[in-house]
């Protein structure tokens, strides 16, 4: 009796919040539903094809009609395969030592950087903006090649320095921080230099606890940019042991692989830690982006 | 406690001179205030004494200390922000406490997880909170401490703001229009408060404002700055009663002072139809100004309206009436001479106490003034000292 009361309790409102919802339903609203509910299916569907196939064995993921749960599972296998009999946790460690270390020292550099960019006054400050936002629009591609050359002089191809070179500095971060600290109040900057504050202080107490989504932004861009980064890799890594785990992923097509179920779990395995990534920096993420937008 | 020197102090912004040489002391435990118009520089003198501006030229002393060079924090000032600038990310303890945490604490102290290594420290950290809650105790915000900015009204702000200025015992207090952001009725209130903390503490304040009502009421001694000078420096009273010039005289004093073109001839004086005999002061023929204040103006033949008595010799002037502004206790009157209709005149009388009915002034009404009340200027906006004016020969005092 009670069991049954209890349950039904929290029913009642719920079945009636549900008949309200259907009742605010119009034919507009319908329409605007499934076509986000559209728009999604594309966008979730490679993923879900990707980590269905990283649970089937390699001729059925090859197979016509498409099942969203394997017919016979091989998940445990594949999985297994990729975890212990390939070194993915070794790739997957110099991706993350390489993405941190990068994300690091551009912060580092970049934060500093905005703030004299954006606040203080100093001859010379307009053509150094003006510098930096040319700079913007050089690719990778046109500095690789000198990049390279100096690596290979100074030895250092093939260790994690030389992976995180051409990145230690992005000047995409400084310019994106100069405009969301340009609009810290001035007042609020004056009132700390009367206080004592030094301005290494004032960076670190005031204005980056206030760029928090901005730094959670930029971190997420640069963290899932050089982690998908394939041709930087691909010229500076030589052994195994260096080996990113994108990188990897095009190693597999290339030598062994006929094995698609293997590979669809590699790639599930090098996926994941983005996805844990947005997830914990996701709110952030949106408004850095939404603010920085506005202002920008 | 300071005492302050500005000696000669100038300062342009790209070609625009906005300080133009200003020499101003400030002697120690004064109550010094900045008054003038918007964009006449007060605040920038502000930030030059501040150290968060630099002058182009020119000297500051501190106790006879030059400090021109010194950052901000060297010069041990505290500085009060009109919008507040309280840190936003901090508590209200926190936003107080930074002075001397910054004063007292090395740098490795400061860092975060600082705590954790330096135990030896404790000591002055305790002394901080302590001086902190004292602090807060006498601005009636101690309720307050764990709370964010964000979370208070304005008034409370601005507590916080004065607290955070007063823990550290500065050596001189800088406000900028501190109050404009508050409403009518708390600014009274904690105009009070800035007057009473000043009377307690010693300290020399510098207060920039440009409601010259703050100014009068709460300073020593009152500065009055004009397109980057300094107009007069003087006490609230005789800066109403006893201005150096014509622009001070229009300034202080709300509605504005009456002006009238006047000439001296043969030691007669002629202005707005009265006819005065003039003695002392620079003798010969020349043009002049005469003011006098709305309220040495007695109305005469107007239901309701006190009527003062009036000392010494007199003269009046007809008065056509154009507009009444009735202020509760006291009413404006605006109008003009009913003989030189081009000539703007403004009166302000108390409201009769024993009168029940509105007030009624006439359409045409004659108002007196003691000769002993009158200003005169030069030409050159200068006050003119030692002249007396008389009653004329053929006296027009009808
Ligand atoms: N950093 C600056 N660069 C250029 N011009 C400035 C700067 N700071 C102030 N000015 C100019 O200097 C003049 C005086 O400014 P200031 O802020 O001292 O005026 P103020 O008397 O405080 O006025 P208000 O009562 O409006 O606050 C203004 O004309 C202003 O435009
Ligand atoms: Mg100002």
């Amino acid at each position: 009796m009670s069991l049954i009361q209890t349950a039904s309790a929290p029913m009642a409102p719920l079945m009636t919040r549900a008949a309200q919802a259907l009742k605010g339903l119009t034919p507009g609203k319908v329409l605007t539903f499934l076509v986000l509910l559209g728009g999604a299916w594309v966008v979730i569907f490679p993923y879900v094809w990707m980590i269905s196939s990283s649970l089937k064995p390699t001729d059925e993921v090859y197979d016509a009609d498409f099942t969203i749960w394997p017919k016979t599972f091989a998940g445990v296998q594949n999985y297994l395969d990729v975890l212990i009999e390939q070194p993915y946790p070794t790739f997957l460690l110099n991706s993350l030592i390489v993405c941190a270390g990068v994300l690091a020292v551009q912060l580092v550099t970049a934060i500093p950087a905005a703030y004299a960019l954006a606040k203080l006054k100093f001859r010379g400050a307009t053509i150094l903006l003006g510098t930096v936002i040319a700079c913007i629009t050089i690719p990778i591609n046109v500095t690789s090649i000198p990049l390279y050359l100096g690596l290979v002089r100074a030895g250092l191809l093939d260790t994690y320095f030389s992976m995180m070179f051409p990145f230690l500095v992005s000047v995409f971060a400084i310019f994106l921080f100069r405009q969301f600290f340009k609009s810290y109040p001035e007042s609020i900057i004056e009132a700390a230099r009367v206080d004592g504050f030094s301005e290494i202080e004032i960076v670190l107490r005031l204005i980056v606890p206030a760029a928090v989504p901005a730094v959670a932004a930029f971190s997420v861009f640069s963290f899932v940019a050089h982690w998908n980064d394939l041709y930087w890799p691909l010229i500076v890594v030589q052994s195994q042991d260096k080996m990113t785990a994108s990188l990897s992923m095009m190693q597999y097509r290339s030598e062994f692989d006929i094995n698609y179920g293997r590979t669809f779990a590699a790639a599930t395995v090098v996926t994941i830690p983005m996805l844990i990534v947005f997830f914990f920096a996701r709110r952030a993420f949106v408004r850095g982006i939404t603010m920085s937008g506005v202002k920008g | 406690m300071a005492r302050l020197e500005l000696k000669d102090i100038r300062k342009s912004f790209g070609g625009t001179d906005v300080l133009r040489g200003i020499d101003l002391d400030v002697e120690d435990g004064e109550f010094m205030s900045l008054v003038g118009a918007s964009g006449c520089g007060k605040s920038t003198l502000l930030r030059i004494i501040s150290g968060l501006e630099n002058a182009d030229s020119g000297q500051i002393l501190l106790d006879g200390r030059p400090v021109g060079d010194d950052p901000p924090s060297g010069r041990n000032v505290a500085m009060v922000f009109q919008d507040y600038a309280l840190y936003p990310h901090m508590s209200v303890a926190q936003n107080m406490a930074m002075p001397l945490v910054m004063a007292r604490l090395p740098i490795y102290a400061r860092l975060p997880g600082g705590r954790l290594f330096t135990p030896h420290l404790r000591g002055s950290r305790a002394d901080i909170a302590l001086q902190v809650e004292k602090v807060a105790g006498q601005l009636r915000i101690d309720h307050l401490l764990s709370r964010r900015p964000a979370q208070l009204s304005g008034g409370q702000r601005q507590r916080v703001a004065l607290g955070r200025a007063l823990v550290r015992n500065p050596s001189l207090f800088l406000m900028d229009e501190p109050l404009s952001n508050l409403d009518a009725k708390l600014r009274v209130e904690v105009r009070k408060e800035i007057v009473e903390l000043h009377r307690k503490s010693d300290l020399t304040f510098v207060y920039v404002t440009h409601d010259q009502t703050e100014a009068m009421t709460m300073s020593d001694r009152v500065a009055l700055l004009r397109h980057g000078r300094l107009l007069q420096v003087a006490m609230p009273g005789s800066l109403y009663f006893d201005p150096a010039t014509i622009d001070v005289a229009r300034f202080i004093g709300s509605p504005e002072i009456n002006l009238f073109p006047a000439r001296r001839k043969d030691g007669t004086l002629s202005f707005a139809g009265v006819r005065l005999s003039l003695s002392g002061g620079p003798m010969g023929d020349s043009d002049l100004m005469v003011a006098i204040r709305p309220e040495a103006l007695v109305v005469k033949g107007a239901a309701g309206v006190a009527s003062s008595p009036l000392e010494g010799p007199q003269f009046s002037i007809g008065v056509t009436r154009e507009a009444i502004e009735d202020l509760g206790a006291e009413i404006v009157i605006h109008g003009r001479i009913a003989r030189m209709p081009d000539i703007a005149l403004r009166i302000r009388a108390q409201k009769s106490l024993h009168h029940a009915g509105p007030v009624a002034v006439p359409a045409q009404f004659d108002v007196r003034a003691s000769l002993s009340s009158l200003l005169f200027f030069g030409a050159d906006g200068q006050r003119i000292n030692g002249v007396t004016a008389g009653v004329a020969q053929k006296a027009l005092a009808r």
